[in-house]
């Protein structure tokens, strides 16, 4: 441990948020280390949940709209450019008891810690939920998804199912209607939280039906999916639908496991911050980005709030000179 | 970098290339439309370099192999599926970090 060197700001995570924080702190010649994290196929991977998304069309600066997972290269490629070190690894344990504060990476949490920092920056960022029935994990790839633009592909003039009535569980169904004969929209009330535009798009849209109050209760198939079974929430019936795909859109968690019991968190698992700020409870520590906002959870809010820690870490660390 | 060592497999290269090889081979289908294939693919061009010798990596972008894709019942980018000797004997859908990748790989070399 003695031969490994403090950094002056360690990030973890790399959406808008962490690599926003890295454009900053790199400018500052902080020469930021970003663990990126590890490829995975839900949104708790390098570049963040932009990376699952096909056109983003409200990011300012780009009028005809950009695609998701480009934008996040060029967010990447200009921390870069001034010196941040991106590293595809996913860090597996932190103590922030004391300073400099420690971060591991790998299985060996026992191991010395792979990184020192004098400050560390949390961009840890959501991951999507899922339904949480019988064999979910295993029939992902086999016919169930959460990432539309990656598998609608493979669901060609077939009939699938969307659960969700959120913007991204449109923005899916939407994106999937290019792709599946039919889609059956499963929305568990009998409204919807997405925006207007969105809503208006999706109602003109004549490949998608809206289940009103109808939740899916089981994946029916062996090897893959082959049907599921939805219960009417007024009357509480049962049926078959004979979908061969389902894309699963009903919101996201904040992917905050590293931090329990040393960052302070509010009730409904969002770290805690300096309101205003990205400060948390700890000297040194500063959250940005969708793992601290259980409000606005935007792209371009998480990157102002990523330059937001990158500013407070800064005068935080010329402060303790 | 990489780039020498790793295969590129069409439908029409696919088999032959395959049962040719004496080591396992790790089957990435991709296509560019996809985010996480992006990430995968660092990865994977990491685990060429080191392990190269032991397994070979080979990219089949689905647009490129429409039959190869549906004959091994891809649904979802990416997916991994291991071949030995040209046959498949293990399928890893969705992207995944180094260590489980070759921890699952460990098992063919």
């Amino acid at each position: 441990m003695a031969d490994t060197p403090v950094r002056e700001v360690v990030i973890i995570g790399s959406g808008p948020a962490g690599l926003t924080a890295a454009i900053y702190t790199a400018r500052a010649g902080l020469e930021p280390l970003v663990l990126e994290g590890e490829p995975s196929s839900t949104s708790d991977q390098p570049g963040g949940q932009l990376m699952l998304t096909t056109e983003v069309e409200n990011y300012p600066g780009f009028p005809e709209g950009v695609m998701g997972p480009e934008l996040m290269m060029h967010f990447k490629a200009q921390a870069e450019r001034f010196g941040a070190e991106v590293k595809t690894v996913k860090a597996s344990k932190v103590d922030l008891s004391e300073r400099p504060f420690k971060v591991w990476v790998g299985k060996d949490v026992d191991a010395e810690p792979t990184y020192l920092a004098k400050s560390v920056i949390v961009s840890t960022g959501a991951q999507s939920l899922m339904l949480g029935l019988d064999r979910e994990v295993e029939l992902i790839g086999h016919g169930l998804s959460t990432c539309a633009t990656c598998d609608g592909f493979f669901f060609r003039d077939q009939e699938i199912a969307v659960v969700g009535g959120g913007d991204s569980a449109l923005e899916e169904a939407m994106f999937l209607s290019r792709f599946a004969s039919k889609i059956y929209l499963l929305v568990r009330r009998d409204e919807l939280r997405a925006s207007k535009i969105m809503q208006d798009r999706a109602m003109a849209n004549e490949k998608i039906e809206i289940m009103w109050n109808t939740s899916l209760v089981e994946y029916v198939g062996d090897t893959k999916i082959e049907k599921v079974k939805i219960q009417n929430n007024v009357d509480e019936s049962i049926s078959d639908l004979d979908v061969t795909g389902v894309f699963i859109a009903i919101g996201h968690k904040p992917s905050t496991a590293l931090f329990e019991g040393q960052l302070d968190m509010k009730d409904n698992g969002y770290l805690k911050t300096v309101p205003g700020r990205t400060a948390t409870n700890i000297e040194g520590v500063f959250a940005s980005g969708d793992v601290q906002d259980d409000y606005y959870r935007q792209a371009i809010t998480a990157a102002g709030s990523g330059c937001q820690a990158a500013l407070e870490a800064e005068r935080w660390l010329e402060e303790q000179e | 970098m990489a780039d020498a060592d790793i295969l590129t497999l069409t439908d029409d290269n696919f088999e032959m290339s395959l049962g040719m090889e004496e080591t396992p081979v790790l089957v990435d289908f991709w296509a560019d439309w996809c985010g996480p294939c992006k990430g995968l693919a660092v990865v994977l061009e990491e685990i060429a370099e080191e392990q190269a010798g032991n397994i070979k990596i080979a990219k089949v972008n689905v647009d490129d192999a429409p039959s190869t894709t549906i004959q091994h019942e891809v649904l979802s980018l990416p997916t991994m599926i291991v071949f030995k000797h040209g046959e498949p004997v293990a399928k890893i859908p969705g992207a995944q970090g180094k260590d489980t990748i070759l921890e699952i790989l460990s098992e063919f070399m």
